[in-house]
């Protein structure tokens, strides 16, 4: 058991940010690569059109620990036209992945919500990969009040 | 708090909290030391209805409990079962399943000569400053609810919602774990769970709230 | 096993898109957290969720340390034909967690 000292050391330590992981001065252009990267890897360099796909997700987050994140994609999700996946991706969390879904007419409608973390003021980009082999994005900016991945949880 | 985390809080099926309920639920029907709480009693939803909105409240024996401790006396007292460990995931579960029944009530501390020195003695310690900065409860719960502290609203610290999921953190946790973040805040050596200061200042905090209907289990930032 | 809460409808007139929310238990520890003494705590996350009717796939979603603790997953499916809606929950350290929920179609 830390003693008393020992934890004011490490909270404040934490809170100044230059405890344990140090991070590197070039982090934000090392994230924002990782996320493109990411996004090739699921388009394979297909272009990206606008449109049809929505990124419902407040502008304002007060706490990044928890964000209700819905996307939903237009689409009549038949066997001839359907949306194959839903995918998520950040530029500011430590990896860019959140959440890919995949889909088919069996879906009805192409819809999905599930609560994220994320881990700074942001463009959040939600990617529709449509069953004629099309790419739909739609990038929503978020403020975020409190990120997550920060606290170390030491309370 | 923001109109996600109410919409949260109200959906059972998107609460997390949810998830410890349930698996309250499993633990009143499971059979500890000689019998399960099912055993005595029956049905949560009825024979638990109304009881959080009492909680602390000082025993037949005169000694001033708080739910958990009240779970915990049955359990050693009445099924000859181990106590279970303050903030613990059972307890938590367990806690949050008897308090549930009681959701929509009202919060009803009633105040007589057994009560009225622990209440007093809450209210003092709400009142006092303490730790490194120095702060009182009420300096920023009483006085000043409704203002900015670094981006967060301060709130009135009324504890209608417990055990509360906290997105903080990412889990279920108890109003002596939230007023345990409280004193390090004000860099103030926080009390041992279950201590008799701790369940003064809850029963001064219910108290408090009187009137105002539990909530459980709400989720908070 | 974790706990698992699963919220549909039991019962949906042919055709009819039903939604699904789903909840599972799970701390999904993101890997990128420090221990009080600086030592890195492993990832351990619900890394799949899988929904199967009658047998047969109908969504199927990859997780990653950016989903929030106990995942919240809601989704639609067809209601095509009554019978049962298999939920699995796959993660780290042979993370395994099952639900079942049986539809009846009208």
């Amino acid at each position: 058991m830390t003693s008393r000292r020992e934890f004011l050391v490490l909270a404040c330590g934490a809170l100044s940010g230059a405890a344990q992981a140090q991070l590197p001065p070039d982090i934000g252009a090392k994230r924002k690569a990782a996320a493109e990267e990411a996004l090739r890897k699921i388009t394979g360099g297909a272009p990206l059109r606008s449109g049809r796909v929505k990124l419902d997700i407040p502008p304002l987050i007060d706490n990044g620990n928890a964000v209700p994140l819905t996307v939903t994609v237009e689409s009549p999700m038949t066997q001839a036209e359907h949306v194959r996946a839903i995918h998520v991706l950040t530029e500011r969390n430590p990896q860019p992945n959140v959440v890919s879904a995949h889909l088919g007419p069996r879906a009805g409608r192409a819809s999905i919500t599930t609560r994220v973390r994320l881990a700074d003021t942001q463009t959040v980009t939600a990617i529709a990969q449509l069953s004629d082999g099309s790419f739909w994005v739609d990038r929503v900016p978020v403020v975020v009040t409190l990120s997550a991945c920060l606290e170390d949880g030491l309370i | 708090m923001s109109r996600e985390t109410r919409a949260m809080q109200d959906d059972d099926a998107t609460n997390p909290g949810m998830l410890w309920v349930l698996e309250g639920e499993s633990l009143w029907n499971r059979k500890d030391g000689e019998r399960s709480c099912a055993d005595c009693h029956r049905d949560a939803a009825s024979s638990m209805k109304g009881v959080a909105t009492r909680y602390p409240s000082v025993d037949a024996t005169g000694r001033l409990l708080n739910l958990e401790q009240r779970i915990n006396a049955c359990r050693v007292e009445r099924q000859k079962a181990p106590a279970l460990a303050f903030e613990g995931r059972e307890l938590l579960a367990l806690t949050a399943y008897v308090t549930r029944p009681s959701r929509g009530l009202p919060i009803e501390i009633k105040v007589d000569e057994k009560v009225r020195p622990h209440l007093e003695a809450g209210r003092t310690a709400f009142h006092r400053r303490q730790g490194q900065l120095n702060l009182s409860c009420a300096q920023c719960h009483d006085e000043r609810s409704g203002i900015k502290l670094a981006g967060n609203t301060i709130p009135q610290a009324h504890p209608t919602g417990y055990p509360i999921y906290r997105l903080e953190w990412q889990g279920v946790g108890s109003l002596q774990r939230r007023l345990r973040n409280c004193y390090i805040g004000v860099r103030a050596e926080p009390y041992a769970y279950g201590s008799p200061e701790f369940v003064e200042l809850e029963l001064y905090l219910m108290w408090r709230a009187r009137g105002m209907k539990l909530e459980t289990p709400a989720v908070r930032p | 096993m974790a706990r698992t809460v699963v919220n549909m409808p039991a019962q949906a007139k042919r055709g009819e898109i039903i939604e699904i929310k789903t909840l599972a238990g799970h701390t999904m520890e993101t890997g990128f957290r420090h221990s009080e003494r600086g030592e890195a705590i492993p990832r351990d996350i619900i890394t799949q969720f899988v929904c199967t009717y009658n047998g047969v796939e109908v969504f199927r979603a990859e997780l990653s340390p950016a989903i929030a603790a106990n995942p919240l997953i809601t989704f639609t499916t067809v209601a095509t034909e009554s019978g049962t809606l298999e939920f699995k929950w796959l993660g780290d350290k042979g993370f395994t967690a099952a639900h079942s929920a049986k539809l009846n179609v009208v």
